[in-house]
């Protein structure tokens, strides 16, 4: 199947030193802070990518760096098969960037509240001198809510009709690919169900391909087709849902996967994860996870492990085949 | 029904602008504040009575012709000694109706305050717009020049301007100048404070996805200042606006009173109350006591309604 | 059984407005026994957050308590007076919110804070406190508690100080904690250990919790019963695995049933149409009427049975017959 996004060695450096002055003063060197780190994935036309992480693995940065709000350190983003930190055509840059748009987690920051709602949804297109006559009508009425609300202002709806709006000036463009970041993450469950239902119904009539950002195990495990797992910036498995949700092959999918409520889970008693994420700025050498890993051996603090292919996943652990092992043993114990 | 039918029912069915304000907190938070409402009565009315000052005055003082020299130092409500002529308020050394030059009094120092905040505004506005979302260097500059602004009082700054602007005005064309340079002059000393509100406010504004929304559609930095941050940044400035409104008049009377500001033949408020102050301990005390109320009731009106302004704007206190 | 630590009876919190008076929390009871986890879910603006307030007396202006009583261990606090309140909050009262920075003061170190807390409450000595402090931070899972004692909230990570206020909450050995969505703002792996830790501390002293939280996995895992809270009322109370397992109220069943893990391996989610009402817009009769599928003329007119704290399980006149599954 044909790649619409290729990531290929995506890093993303920021540089968060204090102020020259200060730093003359204090004689402290300049901090780096590596958000994204070498990081490679394809995302096939029609499907849905999601990536995983908690909070510092960088899978914020990785989408603002697709839809171009950030340009990468080093590594290129390929959309369709043009990349856009290095292409120098701007007709061909501005013809890639209107096939891409972005869903943002915060359905009350993301709408101006001085603008009307018609407004809103057809910049987009108005910014490129398009007709918009008629248009956030249409688009009002394919995210569920009525053509009236056209003439209204962004806090005379509620969070989740927000979230609708934002899915309908995403769709004005007639985007191929939409960057969800966390879009449900600040709606309540029921309003939840009703966004990705949403969103998959649309995905299907458009032909759409999402990369879909989240820190939620169970909204990823509905939504994606594939999924990426980040920790501090690299990412550590690759792998569908199914392989992904019944044999995790990295410690730390492992984790998370363990640490996760469940529904089910009544006065569960589990031992939880050991240690917190380590401070990006000074990551572990090797293996970022090798502090919290139950499996670690003196290679993780040597080594950076590559991805490689295990048990049908792509998974950047030494220790991958016993993990998994381990797993297993857990399961029949 | 079709599509355009509906979309026509929809814009039909949209309330208009008036009809929103009518229906928004703002308004009922003013209905519900005494204060607000007179002050804002108050400052109307000046603002009506200076605007329309040639229909409403009795005389027109800066009319030579009108003006009888046996009218002098008539109290007010009295008829004059020689003339026999009643005036309101009474009149000056010259003859001349103190409600009369109160009215064209106010229109110059209203004028000139109106001036000189628009001029700091649409100054101060750009630059804290420009410094907050291109940040870097521009910003560094543009705050660091604001900096130091700040650590001169604003009154040495506008004599300073008016000083060095006098210098270079031919003698003939001073009078006419002065205006313009007063306006200047307070227009520059007061900048700095709508340049920093709006810069805080773009900070902030600028990080909200809207604004990312923007720029991934391919908007420009002018068009998303402009159209997207502008318009979410102007609540605080007007608040400033109108509590720089009684902070420039104020000023100006300051330099009027100090007799750098407006000539006497165009007199401010501040030059009435200069030339009063004079006849203050020789009895004719109208001279000085009218215009001086006159200022003090259109600053504390104006003054009033920018605190109101600051509490109903004020999101934390809702 | 004894009785309970806590009592909330037909609690009314009132908010006064120009267009008129809104009732965040409408006729609310439930009980809290020692040593039990009770979780109060609901989504946002369902009033839960606003019960929680209203038991430590920290509703905000105007929002104020109009009806029904409070009984901590027996003694009524809803109508004390401010100070009374302040000595109750802390000892007999404690509490963990969403942000763990606001709940500490971020200019002093965190060993004062809870030698202040202790001071205050307990009959004990500075010595004697500061020991306890280090004590109290080790058991909460500080790693070298009787050095970091002197460090300051923001020298913490979120999650070191989330368990910093846990340890604050817990030092004056409170009969209640209220824990008002005491993990939203972590990751998924601290929140795991964070509840794992409440459950224990709170087990081993016998302390009745309030868990206020929107993630209905956070409840099943950690409450003993659940109060399900709609548009300010109670909608179903009743033990975890029948409330979560044999939902009886036909929102909690919706609830339970838009969860992703809940529609697992099916291509939509089962979603409840529409959105919870605005408070000032409330619809007559039973508040969520409009959006259930089974509503009837009844619940369009009377807003549903009492759930007073020992009869019926579901506010609702219809409630969901759950036939036995043979497992």
């Amino acid at each position: 199947m044909k790649a619409l996004v290729s990531v290929k060695n995506l890093t993303r450096i920021f540089d968060v030193s204090k102020p020259w002055l200060n730093r003359v003063i204090e004689r402290k060197p300049k901090a780096m802070l590596t958000a994204v780190s070498d990081v490679s994935f394809d995302i096939p036309e029609r499907e849905v990518y999601a990536l995983v992480g908690e909070s510092g693995s960088g899978k914020s940065t990785i989408g603002k760096m697709i839809v171009g709000l950030l340009t990468p350190s080093s590594g290129s983003v390929e959309v369709n098969g043009i990349d856009l930190s290095r292409e120098t055509d701007a007709e061909k840059i501005d013809l890639v960037r209107s096939d891409i748009q972005m869903i943002f987690q915060d359905p009350f920051a993301s709408l101006n509240p001085r603008w009307k709602v018609r407004d809103i949804i057809a910049e987009p297109v108005a910014a490129r001198g398009g007709n918009t006559e008629g248009l956030s009508e249409r688009l009002l009425e394919q995210v569920g809510l009525s053509a009236e609300d056209a003439g209204k202002f962004p806090h005379e709806f509620s969070g989740g009709q927000r979230q609708r709006i934002c899915i309908a000036r995403a769709l004005a463009s007639e985007p191929k690919l939409i960057v969800c970041d966390e879009p449900t993450s600040a709606l309540d469950v029921s309003v939840q169900a009703q966004v990705l239902n949403l969103m998959s119904d649309l995905k299907d009539e458009f032909g759409l391909t999402y990369l879909f950002i989240s820190h939620d195990l169970t909204v990823v495990q509905h939504m994606a087709d594939k999924i990426g797992v980040l920790y501090l910036g690299r990412l550590v498995e690759e792998a569908d849902p199914e392989t992904l949700f019944t044999r995790p092959a990295h410690p730390y999918s492992q984790m998370l996967l363990a640490a996760a409520p469940k529904m089910d889970g009544f006065g569960r008693e589990v031992a939880p994860p050991q240690g917190e994420i380590p401070d990006p700025i000074n990551p572990p050498p090797g293996c970022a996870f090798n502090p919290r890993c139950p499996l670690a051996i003196p290679l993780c603090k040597q080594e950076r492990p590559e991805l490689r292919d295990v048990n049908g996943a792509r998974v950047a652990c030494h220790r991958a085949e016993e993990a998994l092992a381990r797993m297993r043993d857990s399961v029949t114990a | 029904m079709s599509d355009m039918d509906v979309i026509e029912a929809a814009k039909a069915a949209e309330k208009g602008r008036i009809a929103r304000f009518r229906e928004s907190d703002f308004f009922w938070k003013f209905r519900a504040s005494p204060v607000a409402m007179v002050s804002f009565a108050v400052t109307v009315i000046l603002v009506l009575s200076a605007v329309f000052a040639p229909l409403i005055a009795p005389y027109n003082p800066f009319d030579p012709a009108s003006l009888n020299l046996m009218n002098g130092f008539s109290a007010p409500g009295v008829p004059n000694a020689f003339t026999g002529e009643t005036f309101f308020l009474g009149t000056d050394d010259q003859g001349r109706d103190v409600f009369s030059t109160i009215l064209y009094g106010m229109r110059i120092s209203l004028f000139v305050g109106f001036a000189a905040v628009s001029f700091a505004l649409v100054l101060g506005v750009t630059l804290g717009l420009i410094a907050g979302y291109v940040g870097g260097w521009t910003e560094t500059i543009i705050m660091r020049i604001a900096d130091v602004q700040l650590t001169f009082p604003s009154i040495l700054v506008a004599l300073l301007i008016f000083g060095v602007a006098k210098g270079f005005t031919p003698v003939e064309y001073r009078d006419q100048m002065a205006i313009w340079v007063l306006i200047i002059a307070i227009g520059l000393s007061d900048w700095v404070q709508f340049a920093r509100v709006v810069r805080g406010a773009t900070l902030v504004e600028r990080n909200k996805e809207y604004v990312q929304a923007a720029r991934l559609i391919g908007r420009t930095s002018p068009a998303i200042m402009l159209r997207h941050i502008l318009p979410n940044v102007l609540s605080p400035v007007l608040v400033i606006a109108t509590i720089s409104l009684a902070l420039a008049i104020i000023a100006e009377a300051t330099l009027s009173f100090l007799g750098v500001g407006a000539p006497p033949t165009q007199p401010s408020l501040g030059t009435l109350i200069r030339i009063g102050q004079g006849f203050l301990f020789s009895g004719e005390w109208w001279i000085l006591l009218y215009p001086a109320a006159t200022l003090l009731t259109l600053a504390l009106a104006v003054n009033l309604l920018g605190d109101w302004l600051r509490d109903a704007l004020n999101p934390r206190l809702k | 059984m004894s009785e309970p630590v806590l009592s909330v009876r037909d609690l009314v919190v009132e908010i006064p407005t120009r267009t008129g008076v809104l009732k965040p929390v409408d006729r609310v009871s439930y009980d809290i026994t020692e040593g039990e986890i009770l979780g109060v879910v609901g989504e946002s603006g369902a009033g839960k957050s606003m019960t929680g307030n209203a038991v430590i007396g920290l509703l905000d202006r105007p929002a104020r308590i109009s009806g029904g009583e409070i009984l901590l261990k027996g003694r009524r606090i809803d109508n004390l007076n401010r100070d009374q309140m302040r000595r109750i909050r802390g000892k007999e009262i404690g509490m963990v919110f969403q942000d763990p920075l606001t709940s500490l003061n971020p200019l002093l170190r965190i060993g004062d804070q809870l030698t202040e807390t202790m001071l205050a409450h307990l009959d004990i000595s500075a010595d004697e406190a500061r020991d306890r402090s280090i004590a109290a931070l080790d058991e909460v899972g500080i790693p070298a508690a009787a050095s970091r004692i002197d460090s300051y909230p923001h020298e913490f990570s979120g999650g070191m100080r989330q368990r910093v206020v846990i340890a604050l909450a817990l030092c004056a050995e409170p009969a209640l904690v209220i824990a008002d969505e005491p993990t939203t703002a972590l990751d998924v792996s601290v929140q795991a250990q964070i509840i794992a830790l409440l459950k224990r501390l709170c087990r081993d002293r016998g302390t009745a919790v309030m868990l206020v939280t929107h993630d209905m996995g956070v409840i099943a895992e950690a409450a003993d019963r659940v109060a399900v809270m709609y548009a300010g009322r109670l909608a179903e109370l009743g033990a975890v695995r029948e409330v979560v397992q044999r939902p009886r109220h036909p929102y909690t069943e919706g609830l339970m049933g838009s969860t992703p893990l809940a529609s697992r391996g099916q291509r939509r989610l089962r979603q409840i149409p529409g959105s919870m009402p605005r408070l000032g817009k409330l619809p007559a009769g039973c508040a969520f009427h409009p959006r259930c599928p089974k509503a009837q003329e009844a619940c369009r007119v009377d807003p549903g049975p009492d759930l007073s704290a020992d009869q019926g399980r579901a506010a609702c006149w219809f409630p969901v017959e759950q036939v036995e599954v043979a497992e």
